[in-house]
């Protein structure tokens, strides 16, 4: 089942193009990492799919038109964003009582059972948690809901590691199963690199680069090459060279495994690794070459 | 699902996967109360004024059995409207209406500088339902809230004073509250419902379009416009209609009596009932202005983000 199909969606701010007509598929039970830097856009596209900013081109999400149809979508969709922050002035226990008011899917003896692992106090206002705290509730509402969708917008920002991988760890253990449908978009790439099932590059308002993590890994390959070997491993054609304490690290799409062995130490690059070795050997305002994407 | 503290979940238990069934009254009722936890001075103002009205009554109630037997009136006889009663209304009501504007600039100006606004939207409540219990604040609930503290007040006052001079040895009228006290409760729920409520809507739907719109500087938006309006009229027509239309509005409608009955005086005179103002059209014009201004605010929030 098709969770989010967009064709030719784009988005400009004044001259500012935002979305440059992205194509994009994304199927239930996914965990999709969408990876840019700054301004490439993601959030921008997360924006359009969950109804927040009116766009062009065709965006379905859940079978349902964001932009006219936000608060049934909001049904089924859930998002937490370091910007959608929980209005301070609000008690948890208030917080609690207004979303099972509101929320037909909302189980609230899920968020309280949640909260008990906490520190948190349904007294307590948010302006009295912490940075941490105001994420680990946002969470125990988010996953009390039983929701077909979850946009994750840079989740985890200000937060230190601990909560970090506390919060990826309950979103694994205890939310996600294959019904459900997950895209999140972070700096931190590494440490979600092993949460996703696919990923998918975005830069200037385009998607650049797609693909499931199972392709990930058995395409790319990155090889710490010994210093005599380096002609012969550039004969093989690697996207993309750079050095790290005076060695070459070169990364290799499609080649084989049993090749590369031969030249150094051979291992799956980063997630991180991948994209600024796509983005460094791209040239600025060359069309990227795959237009759409299917995950 | 076990939401203890709704008296729906019983029957949402059973509707579990049916969302559709959901009635669209609660998330209505959910967003007014959300708005009493944000805004606590709706209700604190109030209660406030009133706690303050009742220590100075307290105090004037010293002198209450020496000016009654100076005037030498059988308190069975004391109208149940005197002189305090009339201020401890107009006070609370002065205080609503204060509120009652500044909430409304704020209303929807509040969660876009304070960036819950994204939270909110990312809740299955459409911004029509947001907008419409955001102005049924200001138009039924604070009318009537006004209304139940001002009766509170009053029975409080009429009590205190019977007390005092029952303590003194003066008769008291010991029946239930005098006919007059129906009939005034009747009268101030009327102009409370009709003119701060109807009446001004306008004010807190254009204070509401205002505060979903401006970027910065709210209360300044919601001033000038109306303001320059004016000045453009007397300029380019030597003319005032639009000054005078907004005064006639302030004034509760009452500039054609022959008094200059404002808002206020049409509590203090209960013979001048505000009747005709149902029927008057500039109340039906002003409901359709506020209507227009409602939606136009709908829409404004639907495009905006955090500031």
């Amino acid at each position: 089942m098709t969770v989010i199909e967009a064709r030719g969606l784009r988005k400009s701010f004044g001259a500012t193009i935002a979305l440059d007509g992205i194509d994009l598929r994304i199927e239930e039970g996914r965990i999709l990492g969408l990876i840019g830097p700054n301004g490439a856009g993601k959030s921008t596209a997360l924006n359009a799919i969950l109804g927040l900013i009116p766009y062009q081109g065709e965006l379905r999400v859940l079978g349902r038109n964001p932009w006219s149809e936000r608060d049934q979508l909001m049904r089924d969709v859930c998002f937490i964003a370091d910007v959608a922050v929980l209005p301070r002035w609000i008690k948890v226990s208030q917080a609690l009582d207004y979303v099972a008011g509101i929320h037909p899917r909302f189980d609230r003896a899920k968020a309280e059972a949640f909260l008990a692992k906490t520190t948190i106090r349904r007294t307590s206002k948010v302006r009295e948690l912490s940075k941490g705290m105001v994420a680990q509730l946002h969470l125990a509402v988010v996953m009390a809901i039983d929701a077909r969708l979850l946009v994750l917008d840079e989740p985890t920002l200000g937060l230190d590691i601990l909560y970090r991988k506390q919060f990826y760890d309950s979103l694994l253990n205890d939310y996600f199963d294959r019904s459900r449908t997950i895209i999140v978009t972070t700096h931190q790439v590494e440490e979600i690199q092993n949460v996703l099932t696919d990923v998918m590059f975005i830069d200037r308002g385009r998607i650049v680069f797609g693909c499931s993590m199972e392709e990930f890994e058995s395409r790319y390959l990155e090889v710490m090459v010994n210093p005599e070997r380096l002609p012969a491993a550039r004969q093989l054609k690697p996207i993309h060279e750079r050095q790290v304490i005076g060695r070459s690290i070169l990364l290799f799409d499609r080649v084989d495994r049993s090749q590369l062995t031969a030249l150094g130490d051979v291992r799956t690059p980063s997630i991180a690794d991948l994209f600024v070795a796509m983005l460094e050997s791209k040239p600025p305002h060359q069309p990227a070459a795959p237009q759409g994407a299917t995950v | 699902m076990s939401t203890a503290s709704s008296p729906f979940s019983d029957s949402f238990n059973s509707q579990k996967g049916a969302p559709a069934a959901m009635s669209s009254s609660r998330p209505f009722y959910w967003s007014v109360q959300r708005e009493f936890w944000e805004y606590r001075s709706l209700y604190v103002a109030p209660l406030a004024a009133a706690s303050l009205f009742l220590f100075g009554f307290m105090i004037s109630l010293i002198h209450l059995p020496a000016r009654m037997r100076a005037a030498g009136v059988d308190p069975m006889q004391r109208e149940f409207l005197g002189e305090s009663e009339n201020m401890a209304a107009l006070l609370i009501m002065a205080t609503t209406l204060i509120v009652a504007l500044f909430y409304s600039l704020d209303a929807l100006y509040g969660e876009r500088r304070d960036r819950s606004i994204l939270f909110w939207k990312s809740l299955p409540v459409s911004d029509l339902t947001t907008v419409l219990s955001k102005a049924s604040i200001p138009i039924f609930i604070l009318p009537l809230l006004t209304f139940a503290v001002t009766i509170a007040l009053w029975i409080l006052m009429v009590l205190l004073a019977n007390a005092v001079l029952l303590a003194t040895g003066m008769s008291v009228a010991t029946a239930p509250p005098h006919s007059s006290f129906f009939q005034m409760s009747l009268g101030l729920l009327y102009h409370l419902m009709v003119v701060h409520g109807l009446f001004y809507a306008p004010f807190y739907g254009w204070l509401l379009l205002v505060s979903a719109w401006a970027r910065r500087a709210a209360f300044l938006w919601a001033i000038l416009p109306p303001f320059a309006i004016g000045i453009v009229e007397k300029i380019a027509f030597n003319t005032s209609y639009f000054a005078s239309m907004l005064g006639y509005r302030f004034g509760g409608g009452a500039e054609d009596s022959n008094s200059k009955a404002t808002g206020l005086a049409v509590l203090l005179m209960p013979h001048f009932t505000s009747d005709q103002l149902l029927f008057n059209p500039s109340l039906w014009t002003g409901l359709a202005v506020t209507t227009i201004f409602l939606a136009v605010a709908v829409r404004v929030r639907r495009n905006r983000e955090p500031i």
